[in-house]
């Protein structure tokens, strides 16, 4: 057995972890819920994103700062993505969206891989290494700036969904898109709009990553899986269910990875997975089957 | 209902006119193109009983793929099985995974998403545990020893494992032309179409489901022992990688859901493109791969309905 400091550690750390999986996790479940489609493209977005984060870091621009720029950026071009190509080309019809995705996803890891072969690159920045210091144990600083971000862009997701016209109009497609587009809500606009956001957020993700973590052109595709977990579990389509279900996946990670070692620790989420899907496959806080 | 004759002839004429391209050329890279996409055939013809027939889209037909493929590698490599003897365990074995899974997350009522996620997972799970088990070999993955002889199922000639292949497809094609004009291929679309529906009519959806799988798992469980007795050679990440769920469901997506031809027109179609872009596109690493994704966008966009689709749309076209 470990030292109760030891478990407790890897419980927080879990946690700042598990912020970032949130972050991911709700772009996808809002598209989920809102498209009522899989976006097989997610980790390459956010992989786009933190190639883009990079070369932000790169020119000197910190990502912390370049998170400012990038996320409008995203937003647009989730929006013109949404807009533009998957709408058109898929026909309506839900494998031709997955086929779509799919195919974006492969265009862009691969363009990625051509323009910047498939080194590994990280970034230095003056906090990279700076820890803080709460009594028991010591946090990594880049997690926990990764952490507060993402409790940021929540509320923010939050506030917009609960407060704002276009919130109400997203809220409205989710629910019932005929009825939205019967009282004049422009549903092809609110579903860009909507993967507009989740690409946003997406870049966010991909700022406070950057400074702790790794890019190369199929990064993204590790987070993809566990946002899958993430948002099965917390019930598809449910934004707080994504929230809780991030933190509570990045703490069954940090555990089974201290219990059973490093290479089986994902194993633990995806049996977890398994098991909520088999039982209870509404998720534990879902909104509807 | 079509005469026999005129249900079968397409297949025959088919699986004649690949078994003759070895005999025309003996360009290995042509012979090898071939074999790939016959594997890819062949596995998307799995993927197809239960994903296009039955409507139950899976993610994780690499699940059974690598099932096949370890199957047959550990058998001969760990305990000396006979080639052969192993290839039919593996189809076993990968059949019985299949009804467990099967039989797991239908009983729960998955259906859509759901049941295409938790297929996703079962492939991840194995995975992992194939990457970090030394019973099949952790990372480094598990060799078959090379002894081209034909008790060992092995062939120096490209020719011959490309028969083989065409064989596999043929049969597959056969089976599959069967299922659909039998009672039970009947049942599979009554469920794709409407499950309610089936169930109110007092079809045993849940069992039908579980057989579709079953079958659907053994096929793509061949593909799996086929490319271990081709390359000899597998790891945790090609036999259980994502690769192989999504070309499993690309080809026939790509070439006609739910009919017969459809994964093999759709595993042609991919291979032809995959080389033609590679030819284009030159040696840049990954360039060939990126145009090929924006093709298939574009494919989907003018021909939603598959490449036979596209083909029919023609000949209505033509008609009227």
């Amino acid at each position: 057995m470990f030292a109760p400091q030891i478990i407790l550690a890897a419980i927080v750390n879990g946690l700042l972890t598990g912020a970032v999986y949130a972050l991911v996790s709700v772009a996808l479940t809002l598209v989920y819920g809102v498209l009522h489609i899989i976006n097989f493209a997610h980790g390459a977005i956010l992989t786009a994103a933190m190639f883009a984060a990079f070369f932000a870091s790169q020119a000197g621009i910190d990502p912390l700062i370049a998170m400012f720029g990038l996320a409008p950026l995203f937003f647009v071009l989730g929006y013109a993505a949404q807009r533009f190509v998957i709408s058109p080309a898929s026909h309506g019809s839900d494998s031709n969206v997955l086929m779509v995705t799919l195919g974006i996803s492969i265009v862009i890891e691969n363009v990625l891989l051509v323009a910047f072969g498939s080194d590994t690159r990280t970034i230095d920045t003056p906090y990279g290494f700076s820890t803080i210091d709460v009594g028991f144990l010591f946090l990594p600083m880049p997690r926990v700036i990764a952490f507060g971000a993402a409790s940021v862009v929540a509320l923010l997701l939050w506030a917009l969904l609960t407060k704002s016209d276009t919130g109400k109009a997203i809220r409205a497609v989710a629910k019932e898109q005929l009825g939205a587009a019967l009282v004049g809500i422009d549903v092809v606009h609110i579903y860009a709009v909507t993967f507009g956001v989740g690409a946003a957020c997406l870049a966010v993700a991909a700022c406070v990553l950057l400074p702790s973590y790794y890019v190369h052109p199929q990064v993204g595709d590790a987070y993809v899986l566990v946002a899958f977990t993430v948002v099965v579990l917390g019930g598809m389509g449910s934004v707080p269910g994504a929230v809780i279900g991030g933190l509570a996946v990045g703490v069954v990670e940090s555990l089974s990875g201290l219990y059973f070692g490093e290479s089986l620790g994902q194993l633990g989420i995806f049996l977890i997975f398994i098991l909520v899907l088999l039982l209870r496959p509404t998720g534990l806080f879902g909104a509807r089957a | 209902m079509k005469s026999p004759l005129r249900a079968y002839a397409p297949i025959f004429a088919a699986v004649a006119a690949l078994a003759g391209i070895p005999l025309a050329t003996s360009a290995n890279t042509v012979l090898n193109s071939l074999a790939l996409a016959l594997l890819m055939a062949l596995a998307g013809q799995g993927w197809n009983i239960l994903g296009g027939y039955a409507g139950q889209i899976s993610f994780g037909h690499a699940v059974f793929f690598g099932t096949g493929a370890f199957a047959t590698a550990i058998l001969q490599s760990r305990f000396g099985v006979n080639a052969y003897l192993a290839f039919a365990c593996a189809i076993a074995l990968g059949a019985a995974v299949g009804a467990l899974i099967g039989y797991l997350s239908f009983r729960a009522g998955l259906r859509g998403s759901y049941f295409a996620l938790v297929t996703l997972a079962f492939a991840e799970v194995f995975r992992i545990i194939a990457n970090a088990s030394s019973f099949t070999g952790g990372a480094a993955g598990t060799l078959l020893k090379l002894d081209a002889r034909a008790a060992n199922f092995q062939f120096a000639s490209r020719a011959i494992f490309v028969w083989i292949a065409v064989g596999l497809v043929g049969i597959a094609l056969i089976g599959t032309r069967m299922i659909e004009r039998s009672r039970f291929g009947a049942y599979l679309v009554a469920i794709r179409e409407n499950e309610d529906a089936a169930r109110a009519l007092g079809i045993d959806t849940l069992k039908l489901k579980v057989q579709a799988i079953t079958l659907s798992a053994g096929i793509t469980a061949a593909a799996g022992a086929f490319y271990v007795q081709y390359f000899l050679f597998v790891d945790a990440n090609i036999a259980f990688g994502t690769w192989i769920s999504i070309e499993a469901l690309l080809t026939p997506i790509i070439g006609g859901l739910g009919t017969t031809m459809g994964p093999l027109v759709g595993a042609l179609a991919l291979q032809v493109l995959a080389q033609a872009t590679k030819a284009v596109a030159g040696r840049a690493p990954g360039a060939d791969v990126a145009l090929y994704g924006a093709l298939l966008v574009a494919a989907i966009a003018f021909a939603p309905a598959g490449l036979q689709g596209l083909a029919a749309r023609f000949k209505r076209g033509l008609a009227t």
